[in-house]
């Protein structure tokens, strides 16, 4: 063991331009900021997954007002910068002496909170689109089925159309969570100590350019390899009766 | 109300520093992404090779960790290889220029991948009757497959600028002087963070709503005499 570290630090300090050594040797900073972007990537994915079904099914049944609220809703989250979102919720919130004075200002002051919050509404618009995609290309005659069969509406929901949209869903889905993952890194730029945040407080510590960056990024490229082996699986499991 | 009128002109310099931020990095995105398409759907092993370690390499990495990457270490690699090849003394990487190579380079890997479907697309009967009247490559490029590929490349050539000028607010986090980093400023001096941020979502939104229409004209004529569907 000794002797493996001794060659990665002669490695380090002779031929590498990046140092690994010192990399390792703080390894318990990124596995911090590990720990912190799996937490927001996952909690964010199911607060913003379990959003995303009701705007799908209320934009794919086309359920009159209500369609056009979660519309409007999809069109200004997705088309402004996540970035903006956050800093409108983190920064700007607190210019109202009400929200300041209010209970859910124990939540709103905190960084943490607030990149959860605008994670989740971020993923549940972009979810909601791909869900409703999938909804609406549900086969026309396993409807009339379920209606012929006397089906009402909301168990022809839960029973024919959910299930088979969730599954055709499945690879636009995987590319959300690796976009989802992606965002996860504006947290650092209120303060929370994600990955890109160890990075970032990595590289200050020793005066550091890039090493910090180097070494999240090829732990980025670790996730998003995961990530997409678990939706391959996935994938193989749910939709083998398409093949 | 008397804030942003007073701001108002510091807000503008912001906007269009987003917009041309935007045109230079779809400019170095378009360029790049053809030559990805190229490489992926050519037939030499390596350019494949080289093609699927590009899109693999910005789908595993996400922005902000690139441009963090590219403005502080860009730096310190170019003097570096400044100083060993004797050509420059010092070389300076300012953040206009990260941002553009950074946001070029990451929607380079997605327009290739939108050109390499539109190029798909095209059926192959076509190149075939092409080649079969005498029509040499640069011909059947100009006549065959451009106007085809347009045709099929521009609704995700629609999605890839809707993202990419979303993107352009992560420079101001390297402290690029856009829309985000005045207003962000702005809200601080005048203690009216919730305005000025508000004031910068609006401007996004309207750029989106702007270029999503331009779009959506343009998309409608390349697709002029294609008739969708069987029975319409």
């Amino acid at each position: 063991m000794t002797e493996t570290l001794d060659v990665i630090r002669r490695f380090s300090s002779d031929v590498s331009p990046l140092d690994f050594y010192l990399i390792l040797a703080n390894w318990h900073l990124f596995w911090d900021g590990l720990k912190n972007t799996l937490v927001l990537l996952v909690v964010s994915l199911i607060v913003g997954g379990l959003l995303a079904v009701p705007l799908a099914v209320v934009r794919a049944a086309r359920v009159p007002v209500l369609n056009q609220l979660a519309y409007g809703f999809i069109y200004l989250v997705r088309g402004t910068p996540l970035l903006v979102q956050l800093y409108v919720i983190y920064y700007g919130l607190s210019q109202f002496g009400a929200v300041r004075g209010s209970a859910a200002w124990a939540v709103l002051r905190e960084p943490w909170w607030c990149a959860l919050i605008s994670f989740s509404i971020g993923t549940s618009a972009y979810t909601a689109e791909i869900l409703r995609g999938a909804i609406e290309d549900t086969p026309r005659g396993e409807v009339e089925a379920a209606t012929a069969a006397g089906m009402p509406r909301l168990v022809t929901l839960r029973r024919i159309l959910l299930p088979s949209a969730f599954r055709r869903a499945l690879p636009s889905y995987c590319n959300e969570v690796i976009f989802n993952l992606h965002s996860t890194v504006l947290a650092s730029t209120v303060t929370i100590i994600d990955l890109l945040g160890a990075a970032r407080s990595f590289n200050g510590k020793y005066y550091l350019a890039y090493e910090g960056f180097v070494a999240a990024a090829l732990v980025f490229m670790a996730i998003v390899f995961v990530i997409t082996r678990i939706f391959r699986a996935l994938e193989n499991r749910m939709l083998m009766h398409l093949r | 109300m008397d804030n942003i009128v007073a701001y108002a002109p510091f807000l503008l310099k912001g906007i269009l520093v987003t917009i041309s931020l935007s045109i230079c990095s779809i400019v170095v995105a378009v360029f790049l992404g053809l030559a990805g398409a190229m490489a992926s759907v050519s037939k030499s092993r390596t350019a494949n090779r080289v093609a699927s370690s590009y899109s693999t390499i910005v789908r595993g990495i996400p922005d902000l960790v690139f441009m963090l990457l590219l403005y502080n270490g860009g730096q310190v690699a170019l003097n570096s290889l400044g100083s060993a090849t004797g050509l420059w003394s010092y070389a300076e990487l300012n953040q206009f220029v990260s941002g553009v190579i950074v946001i070029g380079f990451i929607f380079g890997a997605y327009m290739s991948e939108t050109f390499r479907g539109a190029y798909m697309a095209i059926p192959g009967g076509m190149i075939e009757a092409g080649i079969s009247v005498g029509m040499n490559r640069r011909v059947l490029f100009r006549h065959i497959i451009w106007p085809q590929l347009v045709r099929y490349a521009l609704p995700g050539f629609t999605n890839n600028w809707l993202s990419l000028m979303k993107t352009t607010a992560l420079v101001s986090v390297i402290g690029l002087e856009d829309i985000v980093y005045n207003g962000f400023a702005a809200g601080r001096a005048t203690r009216e963070p919730f305005t000025f941020m508000l004031i910068a979502l609006g401007v996004y939104l309207l750029l989106t709503i702007v270029s999503d229409v331009a779009l959506r004209v343009l998309e409608r004529r390349y697709t002029r005499g294609v008739t969708r569907g069987v029975w319409r």
